[in-house]
């Protein structure tokens, strides 16, 4: 599904000419890598409107698709950041949970709505932060620390819960403002969505910190001895995606107008599927924040067709596995092509 | 028993191997001698089925034969034992032995069986004491060498290739794997024998081959009393022709590096040198003389006890402090070490010193985008695209970009292993001019390779290393190539 371009463009050994100057016109459709990631989309909108004419493309449904792709899209845009940086993290749901329990307990909620966000922020921050100095300073295998945080971060949810549901103090209901405040006919959260969205594409091909995301996932070695220290950056890259949950903790916080220790179950399957969609190498070093929403989009829009129609929700299941495997299969033969 | 006759191998580029002979009889040790890049390796894996030759016969017992892979040389009674063992750590020692002919019924692996098998091989060659049922991951590199003889027997193997066997032992493990060495012979098995070490081919080997960029230049030499200036000049009389720039118009500055007794244990002992601003110092030895890991220390990249000055001051903090401190290394494995490979040209220049480009965090694209144009023009990449993927480039001009990303910022040092690996001969002149200005601009240059002219010819000083200790300091003028292989290979400090 990705960079269709790239895999036309001829491979010169190093010889100047006619290819060269080719080159730089097929970059210019760069944008072209995401074609068939909106091909799917576009597909998946044309069976909604011909299955159900009638509610599809009413204003609702678009709004809840988008609001139901908020909290894992935020998410997703940490995901994103943790696998091109060559590690993964599974622990995203639970950290989730971890903070909506944190910033919902009687204790924070005297404080008000403002330090009730702030709370959700800090601890999914730091929980990211633990597991990233276990993996760049203790040497843990992403999949075992995360897995590791994952189920202690549950734990501590429902043990801080008491297993049970706390709910949204009507002093405090501003922060559900966030869910049923609406500019341009759109929630709140929709927009904070597409800030996170757009501040992490920003990060990651504006700045020092993106370049160097690419380096470490792409090639370790080769970016400690340019003098990165890839220690300390594998640690910020989970402390990254914690906080991004610390932002869907809030966002879901809006939406349930509750904190729960059952939150964002199985949330970190649905980001690393969109993630591996979107075209991002699981191996680290290539992918992108367009391509990673894309995927989730994708995913919702299955969701959403599946509930429309009323079909059973386990074939929604077998749908996304298929869609991985193909996206997988598809790119697989892009990077074959490419292979020098 | 076996020949080989005209074999020529080409790869994408290279004409690793052109037209090699080689005639080994039963129950010889026949010795493999050539530089780095001469072609043994490849030779090596046509006779283990890994490659195909793209012309010329190999007759084993007079029947024309064709390994087309590495179960078919297996068959044929050919097995390899490589530089790099290729054993697996988490098996025991019979499984390694029997890795791919299991003593097995129905997919079920007879463990007793096995074991019983294994424990006689091991006997055999002198070693009872290693159990069976270890796991290779806890023997020693000596062991380890052991279970992979045992594997070659195991196969009942007719021709033995051993790819520098004693490169990982120790004095009297080599009189092991020699006693080792004449039983099998003395049984009918041939054995080829590739070493850098002339001593150890004249005390093992019967009759040697020499080849020279990937031809057999001399076939058959007596190993005991071929005179070593013989095979050294067989070695070295070279057809490759080196262009250097001429050494004028650098004046050695004051002194940038100083190191002082380095030593990591195993690897290298008791190394001191300094470089000037504008010195050019050359380390030449062999693979295993601890020359790239006297590199790797000196930049922090790798734990060593000593100091490291850099203009009289200690940094003594890893990767990050010393690139930080004007430092840059190119290093040996271009690909794995050095370049992004999935991204542009500009990205790969600009990794080393992002920071220079950005306000805050923020790039400036637009100029990290001019300097990488600038540096690409300097010197001389092409296509001059620095916004292509780097892959798409040369060996020269990749290994272009990663000096280009040292001219950036203010290095003051320059460490450079094997900088001309891979790259062809015209590439190689250019490389070595960029080097060259390198130097003139008054950095300092730490040059490491394995091929003694470049050495010569490029660096002012020149530390030649044997086993991990400086056995010869002096300058390049005062060398010739076949000095510093004599005492490479011999290790008489002159």
């Amino acid at each position: 599904m990705s960079e269709p371009t790239k895999s036309q463009a001829p491979v010169g050994e190093g010889r100047a000419g006619p290819l060269g100057a080719t080159v730089p016109a097929l970059r210019g459709l760069g944008e072209m890598r995401h074609v068939g990631l909106i091909g799917a989309l576009a597909i998946l909108v044309v069976v909604g409107l011909v299955t159900r004419p009638d509610n599809f493309a009413t204003a609702s449904n678009l709004i809840s698709i988008l609001s139901l792709a908020a909290t894992i899209g935020v998410i997703t845009v940490g995901a994103t950041f943790v696998i091109i940086g060559g590690g993964i993290d599974l622990s995203v749901g639970a950290v989730m949970a971890l903070a909506s329990v944190w910033a919902t307990t009687l204790a924070t909620q005297s404080y008000g709505p403002v330090v009730m966000a702030i709370c959700a922020v800090i601890v999914g921050t730091g929980a990211g932060l633990v597991t990233g100095w276990l993996i760049a300073y203790g040497r843990l295998v992403p999949f075992i620390a995360t897995l590791a945080m994952l189920v202690a971060a549950r734990g501590l949810a429902q043990r801080m819960s008491d297993r049970k549901t706390q709910l949204i103090q009507p002093e405090n209901s501003a922060l559900v403002d966030l869910s049923t405040t609406r500019v341009l006919g759109i929630p709140l959260l929709v927009y904070i969505f597409a800030l996170v969205v757009v501040l992490g594409w920003v990060l990651l091909n504006r700045t020092t910190f993106g370049r160097r995301t690419y380096a470490v996932g792409g090639n370790p070695e080769a970016a400690r001895l340019a003098g990165i220290d890839v220690r300390r950056h594998t640690m910020l890259l989970y402390a990254l995606s914690g906080l991004c949950c610390g932002i869907a903790a809030i966002i879901i916080m809006a939406r349930t107008t509750t904190g729960s220790s059952t939150h964002g179950d199985l949330y970190e399957l649905d980001a690393i599927a969109a993630v591996i969609i979107g075209g991002t190498l699981l191996t680290g070093g290539r992918g992108t924040i367009i391509g990673s929403i894309l995927g989730l989009l994708i995913f919702t829009l299955i969701t959403n067709l599946f509930i429309l129609n009323g079909l059973n929700t386990s074939d929604q299941l077998i749908a996304k596995g298929l869609i991985i495997v193909i996206a997988v299969l598809l790119q697989r033969r892009n990077l074959k092509e490419r292979a020098p | 028993m076996l020949v080989m006759q005209g074999i020529v191998k080409q790869f994408p580029g290279v004409r690793a191997l052109d037209g090699v002979d080689l005639d080994v009889r039963a129950g010889e040790v026949h010795c493999l001698l050539g530089q780095n890049g001469a072609g043994k390796s490849t030779l090596i894996k046509v006779l283990a089925g890994a490659h195909q030759p793209d012309e010329g016969t190999i007759t084993f017992d007079g029947a024309v034969v064709r390994p087309g892979s590495p179960i078919d040389a297996i068959r044929l009674g050919f097995a390899t034992i490589y530089q790099e063992l290729d054993l697996v750590d988490g098996l025991s020692v019979a499984e390694n032995i029997f890795l791919g002919h299991e003593h097995a019924r129905l997919g079920f692996v007879n463990r007793a069986a096995a074991n019983r098998a294994a424990a006689q091989v091991l006997a055999r060659l002198g070693h009872p004491e290693i159990r069976p049922a270890t796991e290779v991951g806890r023997l020693s590199p000596a062991a380890k060498q052991v279970v992979s003889m045992a594997r070659a027997l195991s196969h009942k193997a007719r021709v033995i290739i051993m790819d520098e066997p004693s490169a990982a032992l120790a004095h009297d493990e080599v009189a092991n794997l020699f006693r080792i060495i004449r039983e099998l012979t003395a049984e009918g098995v041939a054995v080829v024998y590739i070493s850098h070490r002339l001593e150890e081919i004249r005390e093992i080997g019967d009759r040697v081959t020499v080849l020279k960029d990937g031809r057999t230049v001399a076939v058959g030499l007596p190993a005991r009393d071929t005179p070593t200036s013989q095979i050294v000049s067989l070695m070295t009389g070279r057809n490759v022709e080196y262009v250097f720039p001429p050494r004028q118009g650098r004046e050695p500055g004051e002194e940038v590096l100083r190191v002082e007794n380095l030593s990591a244990p195993g690897v290298f002992s008791d190394v001191s040198f300094s470089v000037r601003a504008g010195e050019i110092v050359g380390l030449a030895g062999l693979v295993g003389s601890g020359r790239s890991e006297i590199l790797e220390a000196v930049y922090g990249a790798r734990p060593a006890s000593g100091s490291v000055l850099l203009s009289g001051r200690s940094v003594r903090r890893g990767v990050v402090g010393t690139v930080r401190n004007g430092m840059g290394l190119a290093p040996e494995e271009r690909k794995a070490q050095a370049l992004l490979l999935d991204q542009s040209v500009t990205a790969n220049i600009t990794l080393g010193t992002l920071p220079e480009f950005a306000r805050l965090g923020w790039l400036d694209r637009g100029r990290e985008r001019a300097e990488a144009r600038r540096l690409a023009d300097l010197l001389d990449i092409r296509p001059p695209d620095p916004e292509r993927p780097i892959r798409t480039l040369s060996g020269g001009n990749q290994q272009k970009a990663v000096l280009a990303r040292w001219l950036l910022g203010s290095r003051r040092l320059l460490l450079l292993d094997e900088p001309t690996r891979g790259v062809d001969v015209g590439a190689r002149a250019e490389l070595y001019a960029v080097i060259h200005d390198l130097a003139k601009k008054g950095i300092g240059v730490l040059l490491v390779s394995s091929e003694v002219p470049e050495v010569l010819g490029l660096a002012d000083r020149v530390l030649v290393l044997r086993e991990g200790r400086v056995i010869h300091e002096g300058a390049a003028t005062e060398l010739d190539e076949h000095r510093v292989l004599d005492m490479i290979m011999n290790g008489e400090a002159a």
